[in-house]
């Protein structure tokens, strides 16, 4: 009986870990889901950006630790906003002094946001160092909640994801609730007819650039509490990234969300009963099967072109 | 035979394949027959010996490869300061593999063709060992290499200063099998040479020997993160023994989430052979402390040879730099190489390679070590444990040197 309910435990956590698996993957993308989906701009460097907010949070728990260690159950919260204002802050630099240049050009903005992703790299390793370094966490976001016996809940993945949720909905809002949201998505579907009437297109391609780098920086400072971050994270994290919003259908919001999903769901169920090598294996060809039936991803937009 | 002729074994794989294709273009720079192998001078005069320096200073491997590069500079540094070589002060060469491996191979023989090195102290990963391997054995140069690593290779021009497989692993296994009665164990690495060939030892040593069982084994790409599913399954199997063999970034978060999903080591035992002090710094102490790690050195190891290693160590890199296995190994590098030499009475290759067999340095940090004539080093492996501030306890060492066994059988 009782290793009867500890299965039940374990499959409930199985559960869970699919659902944290799936918020990580839609906290990854949604940046990107806006500045690739939206602008169709490919900017390689978004891993770095996410790198970028991981080493916010870093500075700001080093600093906190030498200057102020009563503040630290606290720090962890002005950091991410922190992250936030730093990567919008840059993401509206690189917009204004690189990508504004390209928007005609999209192969070349793969280059050049390439390009600019390898110097950051470097940039970082010559701040940092090549090691890889983790923010010492304040203590109410490590360790395990347990609602039921033999049930372990990391604190951190229920964070995680609270934060996926909350960035998702805010997201959602602004886009399709928001004046800001009705002048991207205007842009989106016809950037001559929407600077007809009045909308400064350019203005919006700022913000909307900006803002993306600035959500991938607050994700990247949520994943310091569930791994680390180095000088290269970012390029571990742009596959994955790319991956889901591609296969969820570039210009759809509800895409991304979907294909994040899919694709967690399938890598968490079969690492389950299979090795991670093999669970990998499985999860890519059934991207790659559902992409040959529907090559514009989960989600398309109805456009007239 | 023609110099340019790569031999068959050189095309096997795409590594060595471009490095037999630059070899062939080597006559145009330098005259056949004037090749080091033909009895050319070294580059050894009255006053000094040049040697080389061949490790990753740039790229992902930088991260590992720092400690190795200054650990030997540290040793050349004392041995300069206490009057040389055979009268000759040490002068070095550095080069940057840049983790790329035809990159190791190119600066492999730039050392050893242009520069004439009497030596070279380099490599970590087996990837760029194997790279370099037979450029050297071509050449023949002369090679200190610091890793502990999967054995299978013996070679007239290396030596390996680190413990291969069976040395770190068997008598880790022993120990954990003996004083935590554990009979059940759950493998993991991360997916590449290394961890997949000492898994494969585990095994056989579990499975053979300690008649225990293998309730589940896997890998996971470098760089993985995510580590829930598998930490599920660990939880279904209960092992008694969790063996992690993960490396690079990967650890932190594999062990960040083993904390947060409830393992600790007040309900898990978990051994490791690829935690040192180097990583801890990144893990974090707090977040393993407990678990145990086999290696045969530790900085915490308490014998005047090591007290003064440190001390040297920190007083050129600085307080707060650590001091992880591969480290110490490399330190030991340039003291044997240094002993052969002056045994020999010569920096000949052949005469340092015929001298070494059976040298002792009983001034090792580790404590005293003796050279194989497999070119491998008898070594003591010691289990430590995990201390919240990223250094180690000694909870046991092996009453005697384990004797290094490259090519185990009943293993394969």
């Amino acid at each position: 009986m009782e290793s009867f309910s500890e299965l039940g435990a374990i499959l409930l956590m199985q559960g869970f870990n699919g659902l944290s698996v799936f918020s990580v993957l839609l906290l990854m993308a949604l940046g990107l889901a806006i500045i690739f989906g939206q602008m169709g701009v490919i900017n390689m460097a978004h891993g770095e950006f996410l790198a970028i907010g991981a080493y916010t949070t870093y500075v700001f728990s080093s600093a906190t630790q030498a200057w102020l260690p009563q503040a630290m159950p606290y720090y962890y919260l002005v950091s991410m906003l922190a992250a936030f204002g730093v990567t919008f802050a840059l993401g509206w630099l690189v917009e204004w002094a690189m990508v504004r240049h390209l928007y005609r050009r999209p192969l070349d903005t793969l280059l050049a946001t390439w390009g600019l992703s390898l110097i950051l790299q470097q940039a970082l390793r010559s701040i940092f160092g090549p090691r890889e370094v983790s923010p010492v966490l304040p203590d109410w976001l490590m360790g395990s909640y347990q609602p039921l016996p033999f049930v372990d809940i990391p604190i951190n993945g229920l964070f995680v994801m609270v934060v996926t949720l909350l960035l998702t909905a805010g997201v959602m809002l602004a886009l399709f609730r928001s004046g800001w949201g009705l002048r991207v998505r205007a842009t989106v579907q016809n950037r001559a007819m929407s600077g007809a009437v009045g909308i400064d297109t350019r203005r919006v391609d700022r913000t909307t650039f900006a803002l993306g780098c600035g959500i991938a920086g607050i994700a990247g400072a949520a994943f310091t509490t569930i791994s680390a971050t180095g000088p290269t994270s970012g390029s571990l994290y742009i596959v994955d990234t790319f991956l889901t919003v591609v296969f969820g259908g570039a210009a759809s919001l509800f895409g991304t969300i979907a294909s994040a999903f899919v694709i967690a769901q399938t890598q968490s169920v079969s690492e389950f009963f299979m090795t991670g090598s093999m669970a990998k294996v499985l999860t890519l060809s059934t991207v790659v099967l559902i992409l040959m039936l529907r090559p514009q991803g989960l989600f398309s937009l109805k456009l007239r072109k | 035979m023609s110099r340019a002729k790569p031999r068959p074994e050189d095309l096997q794989s795409p590594g060595r394949r471009r490095a037999a294709m630059a070899l062939a273009a080597l006559p145009m720079l330098v005259a056949p027959g004037l090749g080091r192998a033909q009895g050319a001078k070294l580059a050894v005069t009255d006053k000094e010996v040049v040697v080389g320096q061949l490790h990753s200073a740039t790229g992902t491997m930088a991260i590992s490869e720092t400690g190795s590069i200054q650990a030997e500079r540290l040793a050349i540094d004392q041995i300069n300061a206490a009057g040389g070589i055979l009268g000759r002060q040490i002068r070095v060469i550095q080069e940057d593999g840049a983790s790329d491996w035809p990159t190791f191979a190119e600066k492999a023989r730039k050392l050893l063709v242009s520069d004439r090195v009497a030596t070279v102290f380099g490599c970590w990963t087996s990837a760029s060992r194997k790279a370099v391997l037979p450029i050297f054995e071509k050449e023949n140069g002369l090679l200190y290499y610091p890793t502990f690593y999967e054995g299978l290779e013996q070679s007239k021009n290396v030596f390996y200063t680190g413990q291969e497989a069976t040395q770190q692993i068997l008598s880790g296994l022993d120990w954990v099998n003996r004083e935590k009665k554990a009979k059940t164990f759950y493998l993991i690495g991360s997916d590449y040479i290394w961890p997949r060939t000492s898994n494969k030892i585990a095994r056989k040593h579990i499975e053979n020997v300690l008649k225990g069982q293998v309730v589940g084994e896997e890998y996971y790409p470098l760089g993985h993160t995510q580590f829930g599913s598998l930490l599920n399954k660990i939880k279904l199997r209960k092992p008694d023994v969790i063996y992690a063999i993960v490396v690079g970034g990967s650890n932190v978060s594999f062990y960040k989430q083993l904390k947060a999903a409830g393992f600790s080591s007040a309900n898990t035992t978990l051994l490791t052979i690829s935690v040192t002090e180097d990583e801890l710094l990144g893990i974090g102490g707090e977040n393993v402390e407990g678990y145990y790690s086999c290696m045969k050195y530790f900085q915490s190891l308490d014998n005047p040879n090591n007290k003064a290693f440190v001390e040297a160590f920190k007083a050129k890199y600085g307080p707060n730099s650590v001091i992880g296995d591969v480290t110490q190994a490399a330190y030991l590098g340039p003291w044997l190489w240094k002993m052969a030499v002056e045994k020999a009475g010569s920096f000949e290759v052949n005469d340092v390679v015929a001298a070494s067999p059976n040298l002792e340095f009983d001034k090792a940090p580790e404590g005293y070590v003796k050279i194989h004539p497999n070119h491998h080093l008898w070594s003591r492996t010691r289990v430590g444990r995990m201390r919240g501030d990223g250094q180690f306890d000694v909870v046991w060492e092996t009453p005697d040197l384990i004797e290094p066994n490259p090519f185990p059988e009943g293993y394969q």
